[in-house]
């Protein structure tokens, strides 16, 4: 019996060896790749390298440390690094932050020495914060090949603290093949009342067709944010626009939420799913739905295109001829010339207290990536459009999308999410609220929501001031 | 002829001849241990005091602002609120988690079978990650709460004790073990004693095991206070804090299910402005576990007995 335990514990302790063995392979090639961008490189090739000598000598010596914050690029950042690095011999190294754990990684590497010298800095409340750090990037070669302000943050000095290098654009995604299938185009929705018109005739016939017309809202936390931010972008951005306000404001009046009831209750209504389980649905539910074609529309942005068409492992490999994305219409007059919902949070910011070394080397790596072939286009293959002089057309149809729109002079709803205060707070009231009223719709659960929006902006402006 | 002695005992730890490079070199030997303590805890605490009266975004641009962070906190409902969850809850699961522990430690020193297989199954829960748990329970939790029409987050009660579930199911395996030690160390010529003389099942319960048992009751006692308080993990990953309430007359907005941990953390990530304030209540929060503690220590100590 003895034995056979020592037997057992011994093959136990050699397959442990072997699981350490494998592993170890496994990993190998990602432990020789880091050192080998960082330095290696560097001092084997510079020496060799001729072309090098065209840059200026500051940024020979200098580095980029690039903290980037979109892990489904990383591996593109990681190739597009040590091209760099090979053909001019400076070391660029690319951290990624784990999926929302952007801020705090920003905030613990800033503090260290060897500071990233290149960070994201993406909306208002993100300038605030690092204002101190951000360098003035106006009249810099990289900004000098931008084609657009629009994406820019600017301090209150007027200074150019961030620019945007690439725009997403979000709306209703739409599955044409089964809107034609129930007897419609998308030319035939071209404000909320068609709209509802549509949903409410392909929901009523949801049976026989075997799809619905909307997948579902739901507003677990990773869903959530659709409409928390996304949808509720369209309340603020008309009360923005009649109110002229380009800055962050004190408070919001709400004037437009009945159209934000409008087409909140039409998701929740004309759904395949029913409105009481929306509070604990997912955001991989919704997308399934749509990837599965059980439903025509599906709240969502450009970057789902790769989800949806390309990525084999989510499986749904859609055609890319039959979707396409239109506005989110929610009664507004004049919405007929809405086009997408276009802005970003994508915006570079060099950090000013890099030695001056690091900081010319920064500056002329983003000229290389927005200007060299190689660059752009793993930026069109990885990011979308890039409002720069020397862009390449992405493959992805929903942008495609937002240009024909602007083609078409429709106004282009911007973020105007941006401003909001204390954001992941406002949107926990909101959500709070929301969920409540899917589960028991009424105008006193609506009114919870509009105390979330209105009351709750004024609470986060002051705590975050205060 | 004192040191042969000494040999004879076989006492030689005790020998001058070791003694004396013991004395004289034992900093060396507890240098590195020493050093990385130092390194890893005194210094991030004392820094962290520090920055609790500063104004930071990151802690090189620390400005001195005094205790205007410390004013900032107690005007703050958001802390006080939970503060007192926080408390209930730590009341709460010290309740359920040490009775059920002991229970459960109780029935599987009895001479039955398969005691060890429960012993594993009843100790594996603790060894799942909070952030793993919180996002399981919320499925249970949801998964149930469907057939009645309504989800985890709609109210801070279901928040509460789905909380107090989670945390139970977690920590009564682990106090389990300790007072299964605990139980089996009580002696036995003790309860024979208290056979031979009659005493009822409850009475030896609770004139002999019990009293017996104190030194692991003081243990997990301390154990489940200050896990209590320190819950973070579990509390974000199982309703982040939600439901949230505002309060228009009174112009304030309240996680109803967020623990102090969670809600430093919020504080935190307010904005700049709020970086110091953050650290002033985790350095309030951590006198606060502190003082607990060590009266739960005085007080349960006294109750142990000498065997």
């Amino acid at each position: 019996m003895k034995k056979l335990i020592a037997l057992l514990l011994a093959v136990v302790m050699v397959l442990g060896l072997v699981a350490c063995a494998s592993s170890a392979t496994t990993e190998e090639p990602a432990k020789t790749e880091e050192p080998a961008k960082t330095e290696e490189p560097a001092k084997t090739e510079e020496p060799a390298a001729e072309e090098p000598a065209e840059e200026p000598a500051a940024s020979a010596s200098g580095s980029v440390y690039y903290l980037n914050f979109k892990p489904e690029a990383d591996q593109a950042w990681q190739d597009l690094a040590k091209l760099y690095t090979e053909q001019t011999g400076v070391p660029v190294k690319v951290v990624t932050a784990a999926s929302g754990d952007y801020s705090t990684t920003l905030n613990a590497q800033m503090g260290k020495d060897g500071a990233p010298t290149l960070f994201q800095c993406g909306n208002q409340q993100g300038l605030a914060d690092w204002d101190d750090y951000c360098l003035d990037l106006t009249g810099t070669a990289v900004y000098n090949e931008m084609t657009t302000d629009d994406f820019n943050l600017r301090n209150e000095a007027g200074e150019v603290k961030a620019i945007g290098y690439c725009y997403e654009a979000y709306g209703i995604i739409t599955n044409k093949a089964l809107l034609a299938e129930a007897g419609y185009s998308v030319d035939d929705i071209t404000d909320f009342a068609s709209l509802k018109a549509v949903a409410d005739d392909i929901h009523a016939r949801a049976d026989e067709l075997g799809f619905d017309a909307f997948t579902s809202a739901g507003l677990d936390g990773s869903s959530s944010w659709r409409f928390s931010g996304h949808l509720a972008n369209m309340p603020l951005f008309y009360e923005f626009r009649d109110d002229g306000v380009t800055a962050q404001p004190e408070t919001v009046t709400g004037a437009y939420l009945d159209n934000f009831r409008a087409i909140w209750d039409l998701y929740i209504t004309d759904s395949c799913v029913a409105p009481s389980e929306l509070p604990t649905a997912t955001g991989d539910q919704a997308e399934a739905e749509f990837g599965q074609g059980k439903a025509v529309f599906f709240q969502n942005g450009s970057w789902e295109y790769a989800n949806l068409v390309t990525d084999e492992s989510k499986g749904f490999l859609m055609n890319p001829e039959d979707i396409t994305m239109i506005p989110i219409y929610c009664g507004v007059d004049g919405e007929q010339d809405a086009g997408l919902c276009a802005g970003t949070e994508n915006c570079w910011a060099v950090n000013s207290q890099a030695s001056e070394e690091d900081i010319q080397a920064t500056l002329d790596f983003l000229y290389w990536v927005v200007t060299s072939d190689e660059g752009t286009q793993m930026m069109a293959d990885n990011l979308g459009p890039i409002p720069f002089k020397n862009a390449k057309t992405p493959e992805n149809v929903f942008f495609a999308a937002a240009n024909d729109y602007t083609a078409a002079g429709k106004y282009v709803v911007t973020w105007a999410f941006n401003y909001t205060p204390n954001v992941d707070s406002w949107r926990a009231g909101l959500v709070t609220a929301l969920a409540a009223y899917s589960a028991n719709p009424s105008d006193a659960t609506w009114e919870d929501v509009v105390t979330a929006f209105v009351d709750g902006w004024a609470i986060e402006y002051a705590m975050q001031n205060g | 002829m004192h040191k042969k002695k000494k040999k004879r005992d076989g006492s030689a730890v005790n020998s001058q001849l070791i003694r004396r490079p013991i004395q004289r070199w034992f900093p060396l030997f507890i240098l590195p241990v020493f050093a990385c303590f130092c390194i890893g805890f005194v210094w991030p605490f004392l820094q962290g005091i520090y920055l609790s009266f500063c104004s930071f975004n990151i802690p090189k641009d620390a400005t001195w602002v005094g205790i205007a962070n410390y004013a900032k906190v107690f005007k703050d409902p958001s802390f006080a609120h939970a503060f007192w969850n926080t408390a209930a809850f730590a009341v709460v699961s010290i309740i359920i988690i040490n009775v059920f522990a002991f229970i459960v430690a109780y029935a599987l020193t009895q001479k039955m079978r398969g005691s060890n297989l429960f012993r594993t199954v009843f100790f594996m829960p603790n060894l799942i990650g909070g952030v793993v748990l919180g996002y399981i329970w919320s499925m249970i939790f949801d998964g149930i709460l469907k057939q009645y029409g309504t989800y985890l987050t709609s109210n801070a009660t279901y928040g509460f004790w789905g909380l107090v579930i989670l945390v139970s199911w977690q920590q009564i395996g682990y106090m389990m073990i300790i007072y299964i030690a605990g139980l089996q160390a009580v002696p036995s010529d003790m309860l024979e004693a208290a056979k031979i003389d009659g005493a009822t099942g409850a009475q030896t319960l609770f004139k002999v095991i019990i009293p017996n048992v104190m030194p692991s009751i003081t243990i997990c006692t301390f154990l489940t206070l200050t896990n209590g308080f320190k819950l973070f993990d579990q509390n974000l990953a199982l309703t982040g804090g939600l439901p949230q309430v505002v309060d228009k007359a009174a112009k304030m907005k309240v996680n109803m299910s967020e623990l102090l941990a969670l809600n430093i953390y919020s504080t935190y990530n307010i904005n700049k402005n709020w970086h110091g304030v953050a650290q002033a209540k985790a350095v309030i929060f951590f006198i606060l576990v502190a003082v607990l503690a060590l009266s739960q220590q005085y007080a349960t100590r006294k109750k142990e007995v000498q065997q």
